[in-house]
């Protein structure tokens, strides 16, 4: 989208060699386990559990994306590479493609649109209304991820997207309350995230930059 | 989903030793006849758990509306920690574990304490079929056709004493052989009943399913199976059963106290704290079904008379 329509043709024109690998590599990680999934459905490599395999599988994703499009800014901060900047759009847009899976397979396929159970049972419980908040960030923020957006909202769009960071906590939030018991793989994505939101403080940053151009 | 031959399941003495099982119990326990059949679909109370799922018939010839999960399924996805935390690399695992010797240790508040092999427990006590549904806590479910005997007939001849009030069953302890017990939780795992539970009719020591000897993964050689509460409390691979006078702490209990309870009956309308129970997914079949009081075992509500299930989760 906006992306794509650079400024002017100049400007793509000095995307580097670089930059263009950097954004095949993030559009092409991004797809892979839709596609590893969609492989595995089509020819029956799923758990004896299929609907809780792709609820599992398109959650994952998404909460990783979104962690990796938390970090697109420390990583421009920490190592002066520019380029990296715009994954942050990138992969959030990819995290909420696969949240809008996780949360269709969830109310469609293994709740069969039953939305008494839903309402009644399910949403109550803590895991499942922070996934819901999550999502519905996830879809503010995709909804307003254009240039266009971007110039309507003027100073209001920088504060919105810093929701970003609201998105990581509760998602993480959700992840640890939707597992049965918490295991070393559930904690080491809480301490990134932690450490993203630590990078994230004015004088952190600052901090970095200024070691880095000594 | 694979439809089973009742005649490739059920070897014909296994079939003789029901019949003559179930003249047994209907002589012993007036109230508990019903239970006695045995067969999940026999109690006639599985409304609205059926999914839609159609009729097969049940070993023996009676119609059961619940499809039997297939053998694939039950050996491939197992919650076995003592394994893995994975459900899909248990069976792996575990497939070189080594169940030969094994002794069951029966003690405690008995009269008759008593060591047994499983071959002696085999001759001691005939193996029948009883096809239960299992309702595991994380919400999902199969219908297995195992192979074993009720726990009361080893409970009747080694004689609890008057003080024994409840049973605590121990799996064995071997972090050498499991390799999940080197870590994480209070291994080994325990898990206790009632007396009154225990010596239930549905309450069965099992040996085999599918009319074969169970496998590792299953909880080889000897598991306990108590239909009515999630899988978690029909313990596997046991090594010793006490009688005791004193609530046993299970490892569920001592790892998660809010969230697991000593009962773990089956009930829709009391929810584990961090998510629903009110549905569950079938195993074998797409989609939800409704989660049945006592996952659909009417006759034990007896057991449970006056008591707050809410309470006592
Ligand atoms: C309406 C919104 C959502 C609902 C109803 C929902 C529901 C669920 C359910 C039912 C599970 C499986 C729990 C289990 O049985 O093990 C789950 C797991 C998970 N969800 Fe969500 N979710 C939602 C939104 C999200 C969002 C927005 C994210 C991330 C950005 C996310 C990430 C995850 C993760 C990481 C897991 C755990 C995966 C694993 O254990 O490997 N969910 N979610």
């Amino acid at each position: 989208m906006a992306e794509r329509t650079q400024p002017d043709a100049s400007a793509a024109r000095r995307l580097s060699t670089g930059a263009l690998l950097l954004r095949i590599a993030a559009h092409a990680g991004a797809l892979a386990p839709l596609a590893y999934l969609l492989w595995q459905t089509l020819t029956g490599g799923l758990s004896f559990d299929p609907i809780h395999d792709l609820t599992l599988r398109t959650g994952k994703p998404a909460f990783i994306l979104l962690l990796l499009s938390l970090a697109a800014r420390p990583a421009v901060v920490v190592t002066g590479v520019t380029a990296l900047r715009p994954l942050a759009r990138t992969l959030g847009l990819y995290a909420f493609g696969y949240a809008t899976i996780h949360m269709l397979i969830f109310v469609g396929l293994d709740f069969g649109f039953r939305w008494d159970l839903i309402v009644g049972g399910v949403l109550e419980k803590r895991y499942a209304v922070i996934g819901l908040a999550t999502f519905l960030i996830l879809l503010t923020l995709a909804a307003t991820s254009t240039r266009k957006a971007a110039r309507r909202l003027g100073a209001l769009w920088k504060r919105l997207h810093r929701l970003a960071y609201a998105a990581g906590v509760l998602a993480t939030l959700h992840y640890l309350w939707a597992v049965k018991f918490i295991t070393f793989e559930q904690w080491a994505y809480a301490v990134v995230l932690a450490l993203l939101l630590v990078a994230r403080l004015p004088e952190v940053e600052g901090r970095i930059r200024r070691s880095r151009s000594e | 989903m694979t439809k089973i031959d009742p005649s490739e399941i059920t070897p014909e003495s296994v079939y003789l030793s029901r019949r003559k099982f179930m003249v047994g119990v209907a002589a012993l326990a007036g109230s508990a006849l019903l239970a006695g059949c045995g067969i999940g679909g026999e109690t006639g109370e599985t409304g609205g758990s059926t999914g839609g799922s159609g009729t097969t018939a049940a070993p023996g010839g009676t119609p059961t509306p619940d499809e039997l999960t297939s053998f694939d399924a039950i050996t491939n996805y197992n919650n076995f920690y003592e394994f893995s935390l994975d459900k899909e690399e248990v069976a792996s695992l575990a497939a070189d574990f080594v169940i030969e010797p094994w002794t069951v240790e029966v003690g405690g508040m008995v009269e008759s304490p008593r060591k047994y092999s499983i071959d002696e427990l085999l001759a001691l006590y005939p193996e029948e079929e009883r096809v239960y549904r299992m309702r595991c806590v994380e919400g999902w479910s199969m219908v297995i056709p195992w192979l074993g005997f009720p726990l009361r007939l080893l409970l009747d001849d080694v004689k609890p004493t008057s003080e024994a009030r409840y049973v605590r069953f121990q799996s064995l302890d071997d972090p050498e052989r499991l390799p999940g017990q080197r870590h994480r939780f209070a291994w080994p795992y325990v898990e206790g009943l009632r007396l009154d539970e225990a010596i239930h009719d549905l309450t069965i020591l099992s040996t085999g399913l599918y009319g074969k000897r169970l496998l590792p993964q299953n909880g080889a050689p000897i598991r306990l199976v108590v239909p009515w509460k999630y899988g978690f409390k029909s313990i596997k691979s046991v090594v010793r059963i006490d009688l005791v006078s004193e609530m046993p702490e299970s490892l569920w209990m001592e790892a998660g106290p809010r969230e697991y309870g000593f009962y773990a009956n089956v009930n829709p309308e009391v929810d584990h704290p961090r998510w629903s129970q009110k549905t569950e997914r079938r195993i074998g079949d797409f989609g939800r079904i409704d989660t049945l009081l006592f996952n659909g075992y009417d006759e034990v509500a007896p057991l449970y008379a006056g008591m707050d299930l809410r309470e006592n989760y």
